[in-house]
């Protein structure tokens, strides 16, 4: 029996593989050139890379955080 | 493709032996057929086109491999770090910590924000939400604040509604919703309170209905544990990665249950997936000391944060707001921020006892917390209380 198995898994492998084969892939420095463009529009407004103001900072206050 | 296979699991007579057995669900040709495992094999066997043996399967299935790796190096035509010289170099990082959260009695193993920013759940060795399991190794908090989700060694995924009234008992008004073979690794909220997506060391994701606990779909594919797992952006569709023992990371979509791509080039187990804040590549950790970013669009491995002088696991990442900053928690107790696109670290972060176990930055993006095995939890921000500058096309950082 453990040749049927092996028949029905080869058989899903070689389906699975024509999918990953086919889907539509673009060209590295065109993905990185994306990645890199969403990095610089929303820099501003990442507080962990530019900082906030103190008055806008949520963990100024005194109010102590809730562990449930 | 001329016919396609889709599989699902009940329990129920077989259509060809009639025995009750579990049941594979097969769709040939838009046909329904219910056929227990056994008979479903010797239908494979007998099944086969002329001239279809197990070798022909495995040379094709060879075939297909090379012209994958063929097709992805085709596309491979520049690395993302020389892309990121034309990028601004970051400024000196200046992390401080602001809260240390010590309510717990041992390692703290996960936790997750709310999306009102302000407050967290965790889940340790001691549970802090009462149940009959001695690990908790995965919670979440449900979008609308009101419910949390959780499990671990109980093979569950169970809800709990949040009170406002301290006194309540939680765990009387629990419901369990997932049931899983094995350890419950990674659990979240799709967008609504009403879905919740669990991975497991059974090798298997699903997706359940809160309500009915019904399973909705299930995800086969990997060939062990399942660690992690983390949804695509709303924007972005219906799809979830998820990493595992198999040292594979898998990406699904929602509806069909199919593995649309499979990344395999970590040389040990992933112990966490984050998507990229625009849903295009996610990131991994894992237990080869490494953390790498996967591009979805290209296929393929982009960047790889790795240094000699780190030989621990990293156990968790996450993205800052804007994707630049990859937070990165190891079991040599610190923490690696690197940056995204030039792929160097630009900060080490000490203060944790023990083991990073977990490490997720806050929904506005303000904050980012650390769970760790010293049984406490940090919350770091960036150090400048004074909101800075970034010039367009300049090369400081203004302070």
């Amino acid at each position: 029996m453990s040749t049927n198995n092996n028949i029905a898994q080869a058989r899903k492998l070689v389906e699975q593989l024509r999918i990953e084969a086919g889907i539509e892939r673009i060209k590295v420095s065109k993905a990185a050139a994306d990645l890199m463009s969403y990095c610089e529009q929303h820099a501003r407004n990442d507080p962990l890379l530019v900082g906030i103001p103190t008055s806008e900072n949520p963990f100024k206050d005194k109010k102590p955080c809730i562990i449930l | 493709m001329c016919d396609q296979t889709f599989l699902a699991i009940t329990f129920g007579p077989c259509d060809s032996c009639s025995e009750n057995r579990p049941l594979m669900n097969l769709y040939i040709k838009t046909e329904p057929i219910n056929y227990c495992s056994l008979c479903m094999e010797i239908m494979a066997c007998q099944g086969l086109a002329s001239g279809e043996t197990l070798k022909s399967l495995k040379a094709e299935s060879e075939t297909l491999r090379k012209k994958l790796e063929e097709e992805r190096k085709k596309l491979h035509d520049v690395e993302l770090e020389k892309v990121a010289e034309k990028a601004e170099a970051l400024g000196e990082l200046n992390m401080k910590t602001r809260r240390t959260l010590k309510g717990h009695g041992n390692k703290v193993l996960c936790m997750d924000w709310c999306k009102d920013k302000r407050r967290i759940v965790s889940s340790s060795q001691e549970h802090a939400v009462t149940m009959p399991t001695t690990w908790v190794m995965a919670c979440a908090y449900a979008p609308s604040g009101c419910a949390i989700a959780c499990g671990g060694l109980d093979n569950k995924c169970s809800v709990y509604p949040l009170s406002l009234d301290k006194d309540e008992n939680l765990a009387a008004k629990k419901k369990s919703v997932a049931m899983h073979t094995n350890y419950l690794s990674g659990c979240t909220f799709t967008n609504s309170d009403m879905q919740i997506l669990t991975s497991s060391g059974d090798g298997t994701s699903a997706l359940w209905d809160v309500e009915s606990g019904q399973l909705l779909q299930s995800f086969h594919g990997h060939s062990a544990d399942v660690l992690t797992l983390d949804l695509a952006p709303s924007e972005t569709g219906n799809t979830f990665v998820s990493g595992g023992s198999d040292k594979k990371a898998n990406v699904w979509d929602l509806r069909s249950g199919q593995n649309v791509q499979s990344f395999d080039t970590h040389d040990s187990d992933i112990n966490c997936v984050k998507y990229y804040p625009s849903g295009d590549a996610f990131a991994s950790a894992s237990d080869d000391s490494t953390c790498r970013l996967f591009d979805l669009r290209a296929d393929r491995e982009v960047s790889i944060y790795s240094k000699d002088s780190i030989m621990f696991g990293a156990a968790s990442v996450d993205f800052s707001l804007s994707g630049r900053l990859l937070f990165a928690g190891y079991n040599d107790y610190t923490i690696n921020v690197w940056d995204v696109l030039k792929g160097t670290r630009v900060a080490i972060l000490f203060g944790h006892e023990n083991r990073v176990s977990s490490l997720r930055v806050s929904p506005d993006g303000t904050a980012f917390c650390s769970g760790s095995w010293d049984n406490t939890l940090r919350v770091r921000q960036e150090g400048r209380g004074v909101g800075r500058e970034l010039k367009q096309g300049g090369t400081t950082l203004y302070g």
